[in-house]
């Protein structure tokens, strides 16, 4: 029996991860070389202008800070634990990271409903964006369960959570820090590998292509039909 | 001086019958697809009307092109601060309530209905949702109904109207209203270009025909909100913007964009300007008033030596030099100067301009008797049914100096060709006429030959496209209509 878990395990923390890594690069580069037609973030704003905001928005920024977070706490486990030496600071991090999970759900929720609410939206529905809302959803629902259950996240994150990531990237997993943790948790984990190997199948894939050069670039676009050189 | 060319395009808004010819030529050719179905990148307007979509020209509501504060020009709601906090919501952006829901009927239903009492109708179902609509508008909407208090009295050009003004183009029996046709104005400074967060909208340097790049496209929907004339739409299946493509197709064949080769009134004028590209921003940033003067000063001319010079030392094809020398659209804008460009307030430089429309004669009541003429030749003019401050609203940004100078024109030839053929004016009279509205006789001659006698080559004057390589041509789009859209290999199949 042990043994059974210990597999599964290994499956979950050691395997998996490495599995939705190869296909996120695989098949997000592969689409963007014969498919990038479909990279789109497939707005529905036109079909329906008025709960788009009240979705689209909190949710965005919601989900924007919160990741940002755990990136945050990934790259600088240790600064991250130093500045929560103090308990205050401890305690607005903790607060506000709960305010944007909580953001981050009740536009998820928003959205959900809206898109099933309102026929026109529900047309331009697929089959990738239902699966891609119960995997939101799930791990929206687990991360703040975990915000709440499982207090002083910021600081466990950077302690164990950090250093186990740090062990995927550098190709040498090492699945004992996370053994140990809460189910919840581990479902945060799992759930966000699922995510991650199902991205390139997603509408997600407008986030690659957030559009930087726009902040400097000149206002207007010349395309010129001739070999570069030829002019100018 | 960077001498580019531009294939530019003149409408006579006189001659227009107002029969959407045009519109259903380009639909039949770009936008029979889905999602596209709502789509008109042709439409024509009944003006004084709200337009298409619904009041397109109220920029408080829809704050798109560009306002100039203090010493520079900035997209009114649309410049990269803006985009960047709004990505996730477009606020300014204007939603398919405000077109309309494209619709077809249940015809199966005239064949499957149950035995019953009535006879059975096809009902409206939407193209959308497949789920039976009410139709509450559709394309042309207000057609014809140049005085209806519902429609007509909210278009945003009558402001600064009087109440008399108003009253006469809304009294009973005595309507009058006139066409619009639109369609994207290939703009000099593109709202929709410098909007795009994507870089995916872009000016063809040889053409300067403005496309959008359908694989950059990332349905920001930046461009819908910035261009003022609402000549980008958004494809709400493949989750793209699309919009004229002024035919690049056709006129890289050396055939006329459809709409134009189409034209019933053959009121469309198609040819070559050659422009300055280095003094665009400084005339963007003209005050109102001085914008249409700046707006003609940046079209040059292509018989000047120094030009011809620059323009070869820029590239531009022999063939296309004289291609502008013979452009019908540089004798209305530059030789002539009554073709005026649309709403240059909103500063995009717009490509298209318009001969403004002569409404009908009208005659002054006195007593019980009815003059038709008056000491002042031109009375009809300044006291003419359509407003020419409504016209200044349009083509003028508000200032009625230059539309009463086409007008005048426009007035003086027509008298003076019926004092040649009908001979009931008198040739005095029409040539003083001419003098007034700064006209020689040869100068009538020839705007009357390419007003009334043109033939399709005097109307459309193609350049030569000389590209070697066409960077937008993949596949013939003809051979694929419904299932690819323009420069597909493969279906442009809406992504997940
Ligand atoms: S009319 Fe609108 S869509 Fe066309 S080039 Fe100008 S700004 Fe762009
Ligand atoms: S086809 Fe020509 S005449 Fe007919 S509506 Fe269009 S622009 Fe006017």
């Amino acid at each position: 029996m042990a043994s059974a878990q210990s597999y599964l395990d290994q499956l979950f923390f050691g395997v998996l991860p490495y599995l939705a890594l190869i296909i996120f690069f695989l098949v997000t580069i592969q689409r963007y070389r014969s498919q990038a037609f479909t990279y789109s973030s497939l707005s529905s704003q036109f079909l329906e202008n008025q709960r788009h905001f009240w979705g689209l928005v909190p949710l965005h920024y919601g989900i924007l800070v919160v990741v940002m977070g755990h990136v945050v706490a990934f790259m600088f486990p240790r600064q991250l634990l130093a500045w929560n030496g103090h308990p205050i600071r401890l305690y607005i991090l903790e607060i506000s990271a709960l305010i944007f999970g909580l953001l981050t759900l009740l536009g998820l929720l928003s959205t959900l409903v809206r898109r099933f609410a309102f026929s026109k939206v529900r047309t331009v529905t697929s089959l990738a964006d239902i699966l891609l809302y119960v995997l939101l959803l799930v791990q929206v629902i687990s991360g703040v369960y975990v915000a709440v259950m499982h207090s002083w996240g910021s600081s466990w994150f950077a302690a164990s959570a950090s250093p186990y990531l740090w062990s995927i990237i550098t190709l040498d997993p090492d699945i004992s820090y996370v053994i140990a943790m809460p189910f919840a948790v581990k479902l945060h984990i799992v759930n966000a590998c699922l995510v991650i190997g199902f991205f390139p199948f997603t509408r997600l894939v407008h986030i690659l292509v957030i559009p930087n050069p726009y902040l400097w670039r000149r206002p207007q676009v010349v395309r010129w039909n001739k070999a570069p050189g030829l002019r100018r | 001086m960077d001498v580019r060319s531009q294939i530019a395009m003149v409408f006579h808004l006189d001659k227009c019958l107002g029969c959407h010819t045009c519109s259903i030529a380009c639909k039949n050719i770009w936008t029979d697809r889905k999602g596209t179905d709502y789509m008109w990148w042709n439409n024509v307007e009944t003006k004084p009307g709200t337009g298409f979509p619904t009041k397109w020209e109220d920029q408080d509501k829809y704050k798109g092109g560009w306002v100039k504060k203090d010493d520079s020009i900035n997209l009114k709601s649309t410049d990269k601060k803006r985009i960047v906090l709004n990505i996730f919501h477009n606020p300014h952006m204007p939603s398919m309530d405000d077109y309309y829901e494209p619709w077809t009927y249940d015809y199966q239903n005239l064949f499957n209905a149950k035995e019953g009492p009535d006879q059975p109708t096809a009902l409206p179902i939407s193209k959308i949702t497949g789920e039976q609509i009410d139709i509450e508008s559709g394309p042309n909407w207000d057609d014809d109904l140049g005085g209806s208090p519902i429609y007509a009295k909210n278009d945003p050009n009558l402001e600064g109207l009087t109440e008399q003004q108003k009253q006469q183009l809304f009294a009973i029996e005595r309507l009058v209203f006139f066409y619009f046709p639109r369609i994207c104005n290939h703009c000099l400074n593109p709202a929709c270009v410098a909007s795009c967060p994507s870089g995916a909208i872009y000016k063809r340097g040889e053409d300067g025909i403005v496309l959008v790049d359908q694989k950059k496209c990332r349905a920001w929907r930046s461009c819908v909100s910035a261009c003022p004339y609402k000549k980008t739409y958004f494809n709400w299946h493949t989750g793209k913007s699309e919009k004229c493509i002024l035919c690049f197709p056709r006129v890289e064949t050396g055939q006329a964009p459809a709409c134009f080769h189409s034209c019933v009134g053959r009121i469309r004028y198609l040819g070559v300007l050659l422009y300055d590209a280095d003094r665009i921003e400084e005339v963007a940033n003209l005050p109102d008033e001085e914008l249409i003067e700046g707006h003609r000063s940046l079209v040059l001319d292509p018989h000047d030596p120094e030009v011809i010079a620059a323009a070869q030392r820029n590239g531009v094809h022999d063939s296309v030099i004289e291609s502008a020398q013979n452009s019908p659209t540089y004798k209305f804008v530059k030789e002539w100067r009554i073709a005026l460009p649309p709403h240059i307030e909103y500063r995009t430089m717009p490509m298209l301009y318009y001969v403004p429309p002569m409404s009908p004669v009208m005659a002054t009541q006195e007593g019980k008797t009815i003059n038709h003429v008056s000491d002042n030749l031109f009375h009809d003019i300044d006291e003419a049914r359509v407003p020419v401050k409504f016209l200044a609203n349009l083509f003028g940004a508000g200032h009625e100096a230059k539309v009463v100078y086409a007008l005048r024109k426009s007035k003086a030839v027509r008298w003076y060709r019926r004092a040649v053929t009908v001979g009931d004016v008198s040739m005095e009279d029409a040539k003083k006429m001419l003098g007034a509205a700064d006209c020689t006789v040869e100068e009538a001659e020839e705007i009357y030959k390419l007003t009334s006698l043109c033939t399709v080559e005097d109307r459309y004057v193609i350049p030569p496209a000389h590209r070697e390589e066409a960077i937008e041509m993949i596949e013939d789009p003809h051979c694929h209509r419904q299932s690819v859209g323009f420069g597909f290999v493969s279906g442009p199949r809406r992504g997940a």
